[in-house]
């Protein structure tokens, strides 16, 4: 037991002291340049995009708002112009939401599946840098990369999305900050949901450990996760406001809708619908039920004694909605990567 | 001192229900290039995946270079390992695969690692995808002996090397063994190759060890005896391994020393390490009866007919 090169080190050498981080930065870097070209250049062509196309959005709505007498025929085409024209603009929403999942695809799942598929972890883990390090000292540069780049990029997509939020409510149409299309592409939740797409890539490579299903696999988790977080997790985040008779803010993400007759007892649609039919056919009703967010038709059956209640979230309360929805994202990819660096110490060759 | 630079006991590996490996126990000492000899999933590979920590036992235990536990860092830094089919990352030429492995270990020789490939012909800037089967092989070997490894492991090195490529890259191995005194592990099913460079041989059948110890002793206590096919069956004064009948004659591998004394009719030779090899893998029932090698010593099983 002489040959171990550390000095002052008698018995089994088990007090080795690890191989300084900084020696992989080159090896991930080395290993993983290509793929973080690859998110450069996606990100900076969507960037350029949202960049070109966001100065026009900007130039238009500061035409239409500050366009004198806002009452005015003239202002309110112009208002009718920005609608019509930039409507399209938003799509772009459908894009920007599949990049935090090809992130996670196409940059996470291959870390370790590539290794595992190609035989190359039997290289890798028997070198002196040591297996867990070596996955940690991969994974966490690529995570915070990820996130960072994702970070910057929501910025731009913030200031995109910002007339259309604005705008509302005299821009019909346009999204409330809440709206599941455009919430997680803006503030920190772009970056969250792109940490953790990450994760869960690098967390299906190990576990699938062939590139092509791991891809597939990530992309379905990620997207059933989305999808849950969208319809079902988010409006849980804080207690809803409850409000009567359509006064809820222009801001306000509504949730659900009830009419409520005289006694307390809700009213069914159809019921209204028969109502209105009735008392005032000009204003549409019938069996299908009644007009629906449609001032007059709210304001005829208010005067007749129902009480319409909506359940909703503020817009303002965007940011506290921000940051519950980040913080369970970084707790998840943390747990991810816990997990994915545990199935590498026990997996067996 | 415990030096044993391979030292199992009772280690048993068990992938869903079917052991790969079991009930092995043996000591493998410094300063050989001992082979890892045995048919297709005898457990080789597995052996030495538990010795350079790519697995975990699923019983007993496996200690390397004297003592340390197997995938410890300090057992990492000693042991150079080379898997089966060299895998490198393909798209990394061997200048960067030089780089990487530096960067992964405490001890790089790069100017050994620039000279051998050199003297290869193994250009640098190549990408190791693009070398050729005999030439990735040679680069994994190299990444391997700069580490300046105390063992070198090599899972079926040579396998898929053509005759060439396979002596040139077991004269590196010899070398390297000459030279810094690595000690080396290798499995391989060619028995031919391990005749000219093994001094310590393993023999595993079904995941046991059937035998272990040092060529020498093993060809000295063993014995070819030629004699009349018809009483071949009578031949009980020594263990027979394996009888071979030829029409008239019976060749019996018998465990017997050299100045043993020889039945009437029957004439000795000594025994070659592939015939002994052959011998014992054509009888794997063998591997069942006790005792394979259970000390320090290299004592050949007690196999008997």
């Amino acid at each position: 037991m002489t040959a171990l090169t550390t000095p002052a080190r008698p018995g089994h050498g088990t007090g080795l002291r690890p191989l300084p981080w900084r020696r992989m930065a080159w090896v991930t870097w080395r290993q993983h340049r290509i793929a973080l070209a690859g998110v450069a250049a996606l990100l900076g062509a969507l960037a350029l995009y949202l960049w070109f196309t966001g100065l026009q959005i900007h130039r238009d709505w500061t035409a239409a708002v500050a366009c004198h007498p806002a009452s005015s025929g003239a202002c309110g085409a112009l208002v009718g112009y920005f609608i019509s024209d930039w409507q399209p603009a938003q799509m772009i929403a459908v894009v920007l939401q599949a990049v935090p999942a090809l992130i996670g695809a196409f940059i996470g799942a291959p870390v370790l599946a590539r290794e595992m598929e190609t035989g190359t972890f039997r290289y890798a883990w028997t070198q002196g840098f040591g297996r867990s390090r070596w996955t940690l000292a991969k994974l966490v540069p690529l995570a915070v990369v990820m996130a960072a780049a994702a970070g910057a990029f929501s910025v731009l997509s913030s200031w995109y999305y910002q007339p259309f939020l604005a705008g509302r409510p005299s821009f019909g149409g346009s999204p409330v900050p809440l709206d599941a299309a455009v919430f997680d592409l803006r503030g920190v939740a772009f970056a969250a949901w792109t940490l953790a797409a990450f994760a869960i890539g690098a967390l299906a490579g190990m576990l699938i450990r062939r590139v092509v299903p791991a891809i597939a696999a990530t992309l379905a988790a990620y997207t059933g996760l989305a999808l849950a977080a969208g319809l079902y997790l988010r409006e849980h985040y804080m207690t809803p406001l409850l409000v009567k008779n359509a006064n809820a803010p222009g801001s306000a993400w509504i949730l659900s809708q009830q009419w409520y007759a005289k006694g307390g007892q809700p009213v069914s649609q159809s019921v209204l619908g028969q109502v209105l039919q009735q008392g005032a056919p000009q204003l549409g009703g019938g069996k299908g039920g009644i007009p629906q967010q449609d001032p007059t038709v709210n304001q005829y059956l208010v005067q007749h004694g129902y009480t319409l209640w909506t359940t909703y979230q503020p817009g303002s309360r965007f940011w506290p909605f921000q940051w519950i929805e980040g913080g369970w994202l970084l707790a998840l990819s943390v747990l991810l990567i816990a997990a994915t660096v545990w199935l590498v110490r026990r997996r067996a060759a | 001192m415990n030096m044993n630079i391979i030292e199992t006991t009772g280690l048993g590996k068990r992938y869903g229900g079917t052991w790969a490996l079991r009930e092995c126990t043996l000591a493998i000492p410094p300063g050989h290039v001992a082979a890892l000899v045995g048919p297709n999933g005898a457990g080789k590979t597995t052996l030495l995946n538990l010795a350079v920590g790519l697995a975990a036992p699923s019983a007993g235990a496996v200690t390397v270079l004297g003592g340390l536990a197997a995938g410890s860092p300090a057992a990492l830094d000693g042991i150079a390992f080379v898997a089966q089919d060299a895998p490198l990352y393909k798209n990394l030429s061997a200048a960067d695969m030089l780089h990487l492995t530096r960067n992964l270990n405490r001890r790089f020789d790069r100017s050994y690692a620039e000279t051998r490939l050199a003297e290869l012909g193994i250009p640098l800037s190549r990408k190791a995808g693009k070398l050729s089967g005999g030439q990735q092989a040679q680069l994994a070997l190299t990444l391997a002996l700069a580490r300046r490894p105390r063992l070198l492991v090599l899972d079926e090195p040579v396998a898929m090397l053509d005759p060439v490529a396979r002596h040139d890259f077991m004269a590196i191995v010899l070398t390297a063994m000459a030279d810094d005194g690595v000690s080396i592990v290798l499995s391989s099913h060619v028995l031919a190759e391990l005749e000219r460079v093994a001094d310590y041989l393993i023999l595993l059948s079904r995941g046991r060890v059937q035998v272990a110890g040092e060529v020498d002793d093993l060809l000295a206590s063993h014995r070819l005896l030629t004699g009349p096919a018809a009483v071949a069956d009578r031949y009980t004064e020594r263990p027979v391994v394996h009888v071979r009948r030829a029409e008239t004659q019976a060749h019996l591998l018998v465990r017997a020393a050299a100045d043993d004394p020889v039945p009437p009719g029957w004439e000795a030779h000594p025994v070659g390490l592939e015939e002994l090899a052959l011998a014992y893998l054509r009888e794997p029932g063998a591997a069942a009866l006790p005792g394979p090698v259970r000390g320090r010593h290299a004592e050949p099983s007690e196999v008997a007919k």
